[in-house]
C-alpha cells in the first residue's frame, strides 16, 4: 500500500519545486533520482533502509507542516477526557507532552511524566482502524420513483491523512486488516481507498504498559515494516530529539523537507537502547506455542463457563481491539419512503443479534460468544489470513469493564487442557 | 415356489438368523392380504401377532377427534408392523391401515410368545430385533417432536 | 483449507462487493403458504447470469434489508434469476410482495456449489429437508442435463405436512422418469395423503445407491443434515463423498463483516456448500 501512496505522489510532483528544495538542504540523504532505483524501492520486499537520521525535538512541527504541505490530515495522539485519543492535530503541541499511562486489567489512568516526552506512553483505548474501517460509513443511497428503482453507491473519496505516532503493534493491526479487507478473495475499496491515502508515522515505543504483551506476539515494541517513517524518540537531560528511520520513497521525500542529519553512533545507540529497554518491561506475556491446536481442541473446557460467568459480554474488547472487523448493515428510509440508504456500522460478536438466523441465536449463551471471540482471534485467524488476529496490544484487557485477560485465559485453558485429542486436533488442522 | 421359510429368511428383519430357529418361527408364520384402505390391526384390538411387509404400504394411525385419522408413520416393504404382541399387556395402541394393496406374512404372536419362552436363545434373538426396531422408531417420533422444519 | 472460489467471486454481480445491481420481478409464483419462487430480470436488459448450483445472491428489498437467499433455478436458463424463499421476516415479506415490474437488488452469486462434476461416474444422493429443496433443484437439473454422466440418482426429500412440499408439480414429473428414484415423506400426515410418513432420514437405509461409490448432497434443517450423515454413514458412505450446506448470519456475504464464521471458516465465503469430513469436528460442537 505504501507503494501506491508513493507512486501517487511522484505522479503528483514530478520533479515539482519541493524535491528540488529537499534536495538543495540534504542532498546526501535526500530522493533517489535513478528511476531504476526507485522501482526497487516500490518493490514489496523492500526493507526499510539502514540509514538513521535525526532531527531534534522543537522540529517536530516541521513534520507536521511538510505532512500538511503534501495535502495530509495529520491525525495523532492527544489528551481528551483523561485518556490519549487520536484526532487530528493542529500542532505538536496537541501531543500528550509530558503524559503517561497506567494501565492494568479494567484499568487506565494518565499520569504526569518528569519529562516533556511527546510520545511517552504505550497504547489508548483508540486504534487507527477508526481511520482506514470508520466506525460508521453509508455503502449506498437508493431511490424508488414510480417504475425505477436506482442504486447509488457512496462516493469515497477519503482525505489524504498521515497517522502520527503509530506503534509497531498497531502497524502489524494494520498489516492483518490489510489481509481481511483487501486478499481474502474480495477487496473493500473503500479501505483501499483509504489505504492508500494513509502516510504512517511509527513511533518505537519508549515504554510499555502493564497490559502489553506485543514481545511474546512478535509484534513489538520495534516497528518493522510498512511505514513511511519511523521514529525513536530520546530524552536527555539536556537533549531532546528524534532518530528517524524512512521506510518509503515518500517517506524519504518527506523527510527531505525538514532539517535533518545523519545520526552518529551514540544517537543510534540511544534509540536501540530505547527500543530494547522497552522490551523488557512487557507487563504480559502469551504463551502462543501451538495455539492453534490447542484451541480447536478446546471447544468443549470448563474454563469458558468460568469466564463467561465474568464477562458481562459488552463488547468493549471487539470495539477497541486495532485488528477486529466485524461489521453490520443498517437500512434507513425517509418518510416519504422513496429514499433508503445502507449503513455500515462496526458490529460486536458478542451480541446475540451477531450470528441470529431465522429461529433464533446461533450463540445465545455468554461463554458461546467468548469462545467464538477468543478463538478466532488467536486459532480461526491463522486458518483465515495466515496470521494471529492478536498484536499483543493490551486494549482489550485495559478496556474490560472486569478485567478480563485474554493472555490468563490462554494460560488457563492450557494448563488446565486435557489430553490432546490426537484425532481432533488432526480433523481441525484439515478443516 | 417360494416357500414361508424363504421368504422369512429374504426379509431384512430375519437376516443373519439361524436356520434352525428360522424353522421354528415359519410353523407360526401365514402368508395374508390387505386390500386398500383395509384396517390390519386397531387400536385396543388384542395383539396377538405381527407383520413383515412384503409389497405395499401400511400406515399408522391415529385419530383425533376434530381432525380425522392422523397418519404418525408409513411402513413399506421389509418393514415390520406390531411390536405390542411381545410386551404387556398385548394390546394395539394404533391403527395400520393398509394403504394400497399390501402383501405380508403374518407371524402368530401367541404361538411365537411360548416358543420365546422356552428358548431364551431364540427370544433373545427376538428381542434384539424389536429393540432396534423400537429404538428407529424412538429416534423418528424425537425427530418429528422437533418439527425441524418449522424453523427452517 | 476449503473450496477456491476467486473465479466465482470475480463474476459476481453489482458495481462494488457491497451495491447491488438492479433487477425487476418477472413473475412471482406462490409455492405453499409460505414459501414463494421469484424470477428475476435485470434492469438494464437482458444479460447472461451465470452460477453454480448451491450458490446464493443477496437480494435487498427496498428500505427493508438485504437477506441471503439460493438460487433455485437452472443453471443452463442464464436469462433468469431465480429464487425460492421462505416468508420469515420483514426482507422475505417484502419481497413476497413485490408486484411484476417492481424493483429489488441483487449482489451475488456468491459461496461454493455442490460437487456435480466430483460426481459424475457415482451414484448421486441428494437428500432435501422442507425449504432445503430450493438450493438443491439447481444440481439436480444439472445432473438430469447430462444424466448419462452419472449412475443412480436418487432424490430423498422431507418435509412437515403434505401442504408444505416444495416443487410439487415438478416432483412429479420427476418420479415418473425411469432413470431417477425420488422418495417424497413427511413428518405428519392428515386427510387423503396417500404417501409416505415418516423422517427423510429413515429413507436412506433402503435407497438404491451402492454406498462406496456415491456422492450425497444434503441441505435442510441442521438437525435433520446431522442424522441423514449418520445414516449415510451406516450404510457405508465416507464423509469425503458427503456435502451440506450450511446457514449462518450474513450481512455482506464477501467475508468482511465476519457475521457468518463458523470455525475457521467463512460460511459466505468457503461454503455455504461444504465437504462433511472438513465440518465434522465442528457440527458437534454446540454454539460454535
Amino acid at each position: 500500500m505504501v507503494n501506491r501512496v508513493v507512486r501517487k505522489n511522484v505522479r503528483r510532483r514530478p520533479g515539482g519545486v519541493a524535491q528540488t528544495a529537499a534536495f538543495a538542504v540534504c542532498g546526501r540523504f535526500g530522493l533517489v533520482r535513478n528511476p531504476a532505483a526507485r522501482r526497487l524501492i516500490m518493490s514489496d520486499s523492500d526493507p526499510p533502509g539502514e540509514e538513521r537520521f535525526v532531527f531534534e525535538c522543537d522540529q517536530l512541527d516541521l513534520l507536521l507542516a511538510a505532512l500538511k504541505k503534501h495535502g495530509y490530515r495529520v491525525v495523532g495522539p492527544t489528551v481528551r477526557e483523561g485518556a490519549i485519543v487520536y484526532d487530528e492535530l493542529r500542532s505538536a503541541a496537541d501531543l500528550p507532552v509530558g503524559w503517561s499511562d497506567e494501565q492494568e486489567g479494567g484499568r487506565y489512568r494518565l499520569l504526569k511524566r518528569s519529562d516533556r516526552a511527546h510520545f511517552g506512553y504505550a497504547v489508548g483505548p483508540h486504534s487507527w482502524k477508526q481511520f482506514l474501517h470508520p466506525p460508521v460509513r453509508r455503502l449506498w443511497q437508493a431511490s424508488r420513483t414510480q417504475d425505477r428503482l436506482e442504486i447509488v453507491p457512496e462516493k469515497d473519496d477519503p482525505p489524504k491523512t498521515a497517522f502520527l505516532g503509530v506503534r509497531a503493534c498497531e502497524l502489524h493491526a494494520i498489516q492483518i486488516q490489510d489481509k481481511v479487507f483487501l486478499r481474502g478473495g474480495y477487496s473493500d475499496p473503500s479501505y483501499k481507498a483509504r489505504r492508500e491515502n494513509a502516510f504512517i508515522v511509527a513511533v518505537n515505543c519508549g515504554h510499555a504498559a502493564g497490559t502489553c504483551f506485543c514481545v511474546s506476539m512478535q509484534c513489538g515494541p520495534k516497528v518493522g515494516a510498512g511505514f513511511d517513517l519511523a521514529l525513536t524518540e530520546v530524552v536527555e537531560e539536556t537533549r531532546h530529539y528524534f532518530v528517524v528511520q524512512a521506510g518509503s520513497e515518500a517517506g524519504r521525500q518527506i523527510l527531505g523537507e525538514i532539517p535533518h542529519r545523519e545520526a552518529d553512533v551514540s544517537e543510534r545507540t540511544a534509540a536501540e537502547r530505547i527500543v530494547s529497554r522497552t522490551a523488557e518491561q512487557m507487563g504480559r506475556a502469551m504463551d502462543t506455542t501451538e495455539i492453534k491446536s490447542l484451541l480447536y481442541s478446546n471447544y468443549e473446557h470448563p474454563r469458558w463457563e468460568s469466564v463467561a460467568a465474568r464477562c458481562l459480554t459488552c463488547g468493549n474488547c471487539t470495539m477497541v481491539c486495532p485488528t477486529c472487523f466485524c461489521t453490520t448493515v443498517e437500512d434507513v428510509t425517509d418518510l416519504s419512503g422513496k429514499h433508503a440508504e445502507r449503513w455500515q456500522k462496526w458490529d460486536s460478536c458478542f451480541t446475540t443479534s451477531f450470528s441470529y438466523i431465522h429461529g433464533g441465536s446461533v450463540r445465545p449463551s455468554g461463554y458461546a460468544r467468548y469462545r467464538q471471540w477468543m478463538t478466532h482471534k488467536l486459532a480461526a485467524w491463522i486458518d483465515q489470513f495466515g496470521t494471529s488476529g492478536c498484536v499483543g496490544c493490551g486494549r482489550c484487557i485495559t478496556w474490560c469493564p472486569v478485567g478480563i485477560d485474554i493472555t490468563e485465559e490462554v494460560q488457563a485453558i492450557r494448563s488446565a487442557a486435557p489430553l490432546p485429542a490426537r484425532e481432533n486436533e488432526e480433523n481441525h488442522g484439515n478443516a | 415356489m417360494e416357500t414361508l421359510e424363504s421368504i422369512l429368511m429374504e426379509h431384512p428383519f430375519f437376516a443373519g438368523m439361524k436356520p434352525e430357529h428360522l424353522a421354528l418361527v415359519a410353523g407360526c408364520a401365514a402368508n395374508v392380504r390387505f386390500n386398500a384402505g383395509e384396517f390390519i390391526i386397531r387400536e385396543g384390538g388384542v395383539a396377538n401377532e405381527f407383520y413383515l411387509v412384503r409389497h405395499g404400504k401400511v400406515a399408522i394411525e391415529i385419530h383425533v377427534p376434530q381432525s380425522g385419522p392422523v397418519t404418525i408413520q408409513t411402513l413399506g416393504p421389509g418393514e415390520i408392523l406390531g411390536w405390542s404382541w411381545l410386551i404387556t399387556p398385548y394390546k394395539w395402541r394404533f391403527d395400520g391401515r393398509a394403504q394400497e394393496l399390501t402383501r405380508a406374512v403374518v407371524l402368530d404372536g401367541k404361538c411365537l410368545r411360548e416358543k420365546l419362552e422356552k428358548d431364551h436363545d431364540l427370544g433373545y434373538e427376538f428381542l434384539k430385533r424389536f429393540a432396534q426396531i423400537v429404538t428407529e422408531r424412538l429416534e423418528s417420533t424425537r425427530l418429528q417432536l422437533l418439527n425441524v422444519y418449522e424453523q427452517h | 483449507m476449503f473450496t477456491n472460489n476467486t473465479e466465482v467471486m470475480a463474476a459476481a454481480l453489482g458495481p462494488g462487493p457491497m451495491v447491488p445491481a438492479v433487477f425487476r420481478v418477472q413473475r412471482t409464483k406462490k409455492e405453499t403458504s409460505d414459501t414463494f419462487t421469484m424470477e428475476l430480470l435485470p434492469e438494464e436488459g437482458p444479460q447472461e447470469f451465470a452460477f453454480a448450483p448451491g450458490q446464493f445472491n443477496m437480494l435487498y428489498a427496498f428500505g427493508v434489508g438485504e437477506v441471503p437467499i439460493s438460487i433455485s433455478g437452472d443453471p443452463a436458463r442464464r436469462s433468469v434469476v431465480v429464487h425460492t424463499t421462505r416468508d420469515v421476516g420483514p426482507v422475505t415479506s417484502a419481497l413476497r410482495r413485490l408486484k411484476p415490474g417492481e424493483g429489488l437488488g441483487i449482489r451475488g452469486p456468491y459461496g461454493t456449489g455442490w460437487p456435480a462434476a466430483e460426481a459424475r461416474g457415482a451414484d448421486v444422493v441428494i437428500a432435501a429437508g422442507g425449504i432445503g429443496l430450493a438450493p438443491l433443484r439447481p444440481v439436480l437439473y444439472q445432473i438430469l442435463a447430462a444424466r448419462q454422466h452419472y449412475g443412480k440418482v436418487v432424490l430423498l426429500y422431507g418435509t412437515r405436512t403434505p401442504a408444505d412440499i416444495l416443487f410439487r408439480r415438478e416432483l412429479e414429473q420427476w418420479r415418473s422418469r425411469f432413470d431417477l428414484e425420488v422418495c417424497v415423506t413427511v413428518d405428519r400426515a392428515v386427510g387423503s395423503w396417500a404417501g409416505m410418513v415418516g423422517v427423510v432420514t429413515k429413507l436412506i437405509p433402503r435407497a438404491p445407491f451402492d454406498p462406496h461409490s456415491t456422492i450425497a448432497m444434503i441441505c435442510g434443517p441442521e438437525v435433520m443434515m446431522r442424522f441423514t450423515v449418520q445414516e449415510l454413514e451406516g450404510r457405508g458412505v465416507a464423509t469425503e463423498n458427503i456435502y451440506v450446506s450450511l446457514e449462518r448470519n450474513m450481512k455482506c456475504a464477501v467475508s468482511f463483516c465476519g457475521h457468518c464464521q463458523f470455525g475457521p471458516a467463512f460460511v459466505c465465503k468457503d461454503g455455504p456448500v461444504f465437504r462433511y469430513d472438513r465440518i465434522q469436528p465442528l457440527m458437534a460442537v454446540r454454539e460454535v
